[in-house]
């Protein structure tokens, strides 16, 4: 996983509430043995038609949103499966950040353990995102805030130790592994065994 | 005075939370499928690491499996070289590391969460996780179980434990009994719907009160199941009587002495008179009726003759639009064109005799295909032993094999764009049966009813009393 510290990237704007992980991700393209290459079908079924063609509608294809690094989502993003394949085509798309006022639980897990950056802000703070789509936002993990322009700083909550491994680039397997005498222990002192 | 959750909870922290790490937690049963495990094998090819526990480790083929009816598990045709592939990768992968795989041909197949209760494996106290949401569904039995992504599949895999954060808590009291003719698939979008498809982000729901101990486990288990569409990862049943009369025998569950001390341990297990929880809720079961969604998620839901809402919110008009439904009328003015029965909500023995009651000596409308898929072999079987497959066949239905299927049209079970399908399943969302499809998640019966009449249909007139 690679270090995520202080970022500056524009936003693109999908306002629409509760988009679960099968938009972001359908089905269909979760018989892979890879987490490789999942940006191409990143909400596939919104931004092409029928025939595959993209849709000059969706906030995606936009021109303007090209480069955009911060998706800007309505309330409740990513809820539904536990597909970490959603984090996957998102990064692979080239998003660093998801804004929103909620972030289904596994989603937000799942995201953290790939260096994609869940960001939950209050109502106000969304609601002049969604208005101003495509404005830059500076993002700084280490101070857990983001600035919006004007020099607004907006914190948001983190796990310290999620903040940690994101700074440090660290995967948490490598902290698990490191309780193994404890979790031998675990194993040889437990009152009943599964 | 500690909740179920906080018990469990503290039987299996290993390591405590603090401020700066959360808790070690050890699971007692992970069980695995082959769409969310390939990437956590590589993990720990590429870390040098092998499998802690592959005896804790349950192993099965669901998701993108093929379900076509009458034909052997060796020649059946699956539907893209990647899912073969995926298939063939699961099957080395469990070879390679030890771990017992319930595989093609072996009469334990089944989804997931049909196969670890059915098997006994799912017991009270345990810790369970799957890369799966639907993992709640082991919660019926008084375990904390919940789903989690690859990476954390691979976590478990590699040390049978997790890095987890404590809950909140949310009791949802359930009152009174059920009238007849609303099952336990209509008490769980009716809680959804109550709650909001956020409204249980980051708490687990307990539930608890007269409905609920008057439910037996297939129908908990539906209830736990959809615990995830309201956004809370686990819901959990305090075990009592029905839960061990389920267990007694199972294969995995304990036997002889050790049957009467877990007993004894199980019992001791429901949240303490005075436990507080962080939030509560409180349903009154005598007053629902069957219940069928309208929009794109399990949220967006009404009683079978309640006319379809207005609402001038964005998402609410995106997703009357992607179904194409006008507010004001009923959904049983909707003609139906496919019906699906089975998942891991609905797929088990009790959900297939009650779309069969409906069935029996009737024949499904003309123009509309019905797919019953049984939720593993084991209950395939039994349903055979019991002559449902020939009720099913004769109304007109296709019997198949058994698997995940339309639920989230992974292996080819998809309706075509447009097309309108009475879904046992759990979600509703866009393009989950098929780009395009329009899903009503329903109750076996309503969706047996919805069968026979070719449109959206309450059971309650097919049933006697």
């Amino acid at each position: 996983m690679e270090a995520l510290g202080k970022f500056r990237a524009r936003t693109v704007v999908l306002p629409t509430r509760d988009i679960d992980t099968d938009q972001i991700i359908s089905a269909r393209f979760l018989t892979t043995t890879s987490r490789e290459g999942l940006g191409e079908h990143l909400f596939h079924d919104l931004r092409f038609d029928a025939a595959g063609l993209p849709r000059p509608d969706f906030p995606l294809n936009r021109p303007d949103a090209e480069g955009c690094r911060i998706l800007v989502a309505g309330n409740n993003f990513g809820c539904g499966s536990s597909r970490e394949h959603a984090p996957w085509a998102l990064l692979d798309y080239g998003f660093k950040a998801v804004i929103s006022t909620e972030i289904a639980d596994i989603f937000f897990n799942n995201a953290l353990k790939n260096g994609l950056l869940p960001i939950v802000v209050d109502t106000a703070t969304h609601r002049f995102l969604l208005d101003n789509p495509g404005i830059e936002l500076i993002v700084d993990v280490r101070d857990t805030a983001v600035v919006l322009p004007g020099s607004r700083r907006v914190t948001f909550p983190i796990d310290r130790f999620a903040k940690y491994c994101l700074v440090e680039g660290i995967d948490q397997l490598g902290f698990l592994a490191q309780q193994l005498a404890a979790i031998e222990s675990f194993e040889q002192e437990r009152a009943w065994k599964p | 005075m500690r909740t179920l959750l906080e018990k469990i909870w503290d039987d299996h922290v290993v390591v405590p939370e603090s401020a700066d790490t959360p808790a070690v937690m050890y699971v007692d049963l992970h069980i695995i499928h082959e769409v969310t495990s390939p990437q956590a094998f590589s993990t720990l090819r590429s870390s040098g690491l092998g499998v802690r526990r592959p005896d804790l480790t349950l192993a099965t083929m669901d998701h993108s499996t093929p379900t076509v009816p009458g034909r052997t598990f060796h020649d059946l045709a699956v539907v893209s070289e990647s899912a073969s592939k995926q298939i063939r990768q699961m099957e080395s992968n469990c070879a390679e590391f030890g771990i017992d795989l319930h595989g093609y041909g072996s009469a334990n197949r089944g989804i997931v969460h049909v196969i670890g209760p059915e098997l006994g494996a799912t017991q009270p106290g345990k810790t369970i996780v799957c890369g799966d949401s639907h993992t709640s569904t082991h919660g019926a039995f008084g375990a904390l179980a919940f789903g989690i992504g690859t990476t954390e599949v691979g976590h478990v895999l590699a040390t049978q434990c997790l890095l987890q954060r404590k809950p909140r808590t949310l009791a949802v009291e359930v009152d009174g009994v059920l009238p007849h003719g609303v099952t336990a698939k209509d008490l769980v979008l009716s809680i959804i719907g109550t709650l909001g498809v956020d409204g249980g982000t980051g708490h687990v729901i307990e539930y608890h009160g007269t409905g609920i101990r008057a439910l037996d486990m297939e129908e908990r288990m539906t209830v736990c199941n959809m615990s995830i569409e309201a956004g809370a990862r686990a819901g959990m049943i305090a075990p009592d009587t029905t839960t061990f009369e389920y267990l007694h025998g199972r294969p995995y569950a304990p036997q002889g002495a050790d049957w009467d001390a877990a007993v004894a341990r199980w019992t001791s297990l429901a949240t303490d008179a005075g436990a507080v929880f962080d939030r509560q809720l409180t349903l009154d079961a005598r007053t629902l009726q069957p219940m069928v969604t309208f929009g794109t998620n399990p949220g967006m839901v009404i009683g079978i003759g309640d006319p379809v809402p207005e609402d001038g919110d964005a998402s609410f008009r995106k997703a009357l639009d992607y179904m194409r439904l006008t507010p004001g009328r009923p959904m049983s003015t909707q003609k139906v064109d496919i019906v699906f029965v089975g998942s891991c909500t609905n797929g088990r023995l009790s959900d297939l005799v009650q779309a069969a009651a409906l069935l029996r000596g009737r024949h499904i409308a003309d123009g509309v295909r019905m797919l019953v898929v049984p939720g593993s072999q084991r209950v395939k079987n039994e349903a055979e032993a019991i002559g449902l497959d020939r009720v099913f066949t004769a109304a007109g239905a296709e019997w198949r094999e058994a698997g995940c299927s339309m639920c989230i049209g992974m292996n080819g079970d998809i309706a075509r764009p447009g097309q309108l399908s009475v879904s046992t399943s759990n979600r509703n969302f866009e393009g989950r049966q098929g780009t395009g499809a329009r899903t009503v998640l329903a109750s076996p019966a309503t969706a047996a009813a919805s069968a026979i009449e070719g449109r959206v249909a309450d059971p309650r007139p097919y049933l006697a009393h």
